[in-house]
């Protein structure tokens, strides 16, 4: 494995700090957070709810910009982009893995897997041999026509996964991925996880769930808005 | 800043992707889509009805004014109704009214833009065929009436200068007339009787237009109007004046009456469509300056043809307020039922600007489905905006006139409506914050 010091950051977050208005109180959901992510790293952000998790998430995401602070994804400070832009940025670098699967009620397997391509501008055939394909990796081959409400809970999180890996990102961020799930279909995923990171994506679990840090190789805690700890797990990773 | 140009390259094909999610969407509630486009159905299809009933009742009024000659005035005699007309008929026994030479050849002095006056008497009377007969009038007229009143001679020929001046006894029927009188066989040739006097029938002339429209213009009551003035026969002034002299009597079931008119009809030719409203009024002066009673009637086709372009022009801003406030109607429940829509899919507006949607494509996602629902409803409006005239045409009997841009204007109207009341929605889905629309339960 290549040690992650030698290559450029794929993240890059600079005294980061996100303030919200509460009433008459100035909230700071994250304060001076410094993090660099390099790519092929497997990360799991862990900490207690109200911690800064879902804020974390949001900056990473591209969903929402930080108060104070640069962000830097594949060298683009994107803390100071248009909403036309970030759209840009998350359509072309991101892939998104929510808890509750979030995918399109009225649009089948194959069509959800498409939705981020479709926003890229990729050819119709094209985006649909990508999703064909991607389908049939993560054990859906059979589904394509199906629609949400027709598959289990595993399943909806597969096509989210695909559709997550559709555009290619730099970086996979998974919000409680598996909180939704049966301990056999977390199981699953958290496998399909693994392969993703072993073919060397670079991949951001945000949990509360102290297990997951078992699994990954670099494990950051959160508290009151700031890092509390950054460990990497080479050793257990291998 | 990220490759613009494949983006445009893929536009077509975007918006066709967009047009397939969007009727997928509407598809999924397909009971409130359709309630939803039944405004915009509705209004679109009273629109285009409306307009054609009422282009097809305007036009056939406008025709039949129009027959009439729109350079022409015509003045009809009329029994004064008022009551000193009683007291008269008392002591002269001979009832005299009219209209009279005196004011035609002062018409023709002093009106300026006269070009021609056409004289007619008549006689109302029982027409005879042998044994079949009909309660019509007989007009005394001049050879150049057909041309001036645009009716058309429809076999033979009408009665000449020479005829007249001869006082030659031919006459011209009506078609009903000639329907009538000779069912079966052909009426050139044949004679017909009125009273003693026998006439040889020439020519048929085309139906009076003016016998409805003049029946409904007569204030003073004539039931019968529109019957006599279908049954007509027309023979040489002079011819008449021989057969029937000055007083012409009637006997009818039992009573006698008497009558002296010296014209019952004149109809006077303007020269320029423009003069025609002032000589009507100089013609007007003329008459009430020489009949103490008014004993006349005045028939202006022009005037007759404006009042109905104007009944028109109100019946037309009625249709079109009625057509706005229904589209308005259907436009807001089009913007009421996009608004729940867009608060309905807040979760997926959040997915899809996480998945690299820009606000412009939630803009353009929501606004075709809104175009697409109100331009469906305006399919439909048209569909049956186009099929109610035929089957009112069908069944009733109307004349219904389709103009070709009414289902245009129609559907048109009906697609800005959409994007009109499309817009808000759209822009309220766009505008939503993608953290918390992903948050959205």
């Amino acid at each position: 494995m290549v040690s992650p010091s030698h290559s450029e950051p794929v993240i890059e977050l600079r005294g980061v700090e996100k303030h919200y208005q509460m009433g008459d109180t100035l909230v700071k959901a994250l304060q001076g957070v410094d993090l660099k992510i390099f790519p092929g790293d497997y990360i799991s952000i862990l900490g207690p709810s109200g911690c800064g998790k879902s804020t974390m998430l949001n900056i990473l995401g591209c969903l929402d910009q930080p108060s104070v602070g640069q962000y830097f994804l594949d060298g683009l400070d994107v803390s100071k982009l248009s909403d036309d832009d970030l759209s840009q940025v998350r359509g072309k670098k991101l892939g998104f893995i929510f808890q509750s699967y979030n995918l399109i009620q009225q649009l089948t397997v194959v069509e959800n897997i498409e939705v981020p391509l479709y926003y890229q501008g990729v050819s119709e055939k094209e985006s649909r041999d990508i999703a064909i394909e991607l389908a049939t990796r993560v054990g859906l081959g059979k589904r394509l026509d199906h629609r949400p409400t027709e598959l289990s809970g595993g399943q909806q999180q597969r096509v989210a996964i695909a559709r997550a890996l559709s555009n290619d990102p730099s970086v996979i961020l998974a919000d409680e991925a598996t909180g939704n799930l049966d301990s056999k279909s977390g199981g699953d995923i958290l496998g399909i996880f693994d392969q993703l990171n072993a073919d060397g994506k670079t991949l951001i679990l945000i949990t509360h769930d102290e297990g997951m840090s078992m699994r990954t190789s670099r494990t950051i805690r959160l508290k009151d808005g700031s890092i509390a700890s950054d460990k990497r797990r080479e050793e257990v990773a291998r | 800043m990220i490759r613009h140009s494949l983006l445009r390259e893929f536009s077509l094909f975007r918006l066709k992707r967009s047009v397939l999610l969007g009727i997928k969407s509407l598809w999924m509630h397909r009971l409130r889509s359709l309630l939803t486009a039944m405004g915009i159905v509705f209004g679109v299809c009273s629109v285009i009805a409306m307009l054609a009933i009422g282009e097809g009742a305007s036009h056939e009024a406008q025709q039949q004014i129009k027959e009439l000659g729109s350079q022409n005035i015509i003045l009809r005699s009329v029994k004064a109704t008022d009551a000193t007309t009683a007291g008269e008929q008392e002591r002269s026994l001979i009832l005299e009214y009219g209209l009279t030479y005196r004011d035609i050849s002062q018409i023709q002095a002093t009106v300026p833009g006269v070009l021609v006056t056409i004289p007619a008497r008549e006689v109302k009377d029982f027409i005879w065929n042998e044994s079949r007969s009909i309660d019509g009038s007989t007009l005394g007229t001049v050879p150049w009436f057909p041309e001036m009143r645009n009716r058309s001679i429809v076999r033979g020929r009408f009665f000449t200068e020479i005829e007249m001046n001869t006082r030659a006894p031919v006459c011209v029927l009506s078609r009903s007339l000639a329907r009538h009188l000779f069912p079966l066989t052909e009426p050139i040739g044949d004679t017909v009787r009125i009273q003693t006097s026998y006439f040889r029938v020439i020519g048929v002339i085309a139906d009076d237009p003016a016998a409805s429209s003049a029946g409904e213009e007569d204030k003073n009551g004539k039931p019968s109007a529109k019957q006599s003035a279908a049954m007509e026969m027309l023979i040489p002034i002079s011819t008449l004046e021989d057969h029937f002299g000055e007083v012409l009597f009637k006997y009818r079931s039992g009573s006698f009456e008497a009558e002296k008119v010296e014209l019952h009809e004149v109809t006077v030719r303007i020269d320029e469509p423009d003069r025609v409203m002032p000589a009507a009024q100089a013609i007007r002066h003329v008459l009430e300056r020489n009949h103490k009673k008014v004993d006349y009637e005045m028939i202006v086709p022009l005037d007759l043809l404006r009042r109905a372009e104007r009944t028109k022009q109100i019946f037309n801003i009625v249709l079109g307020s009625i057509a706005a406030i229904s589209l308005l109607v259907g436009g807001i429940g089009i913007m009421n039922i996009m608004l729940a829509t867009v608060t309905e899919r807040t979760r997926e507006i959040g997915i899809r600007r996480a998945l690299g949607a820009k606000k412009k494509d939630i803009v353009v996602q929501f606004l075709i489905e809104t175009v697409m629902l109100s331009g469906a409803g305006g399919v439909i409006g048209v569909a049956l905006g186009l099929a109610i005239p035929l089957i009112i045409t069908h069944f009733a009997e109307m004349v219904t006139i389709i103009e070709f841009w009414a289902p245009a204007l129609a559907f048109s109207i009906s697609v800005i409506t959409g994007v009109l009341f499309g817009i808000y929605p759209a822009f309220r889905a766009a505008g939503m914050n993608p953290v918390e629309a992903l948050r959205h339960e």
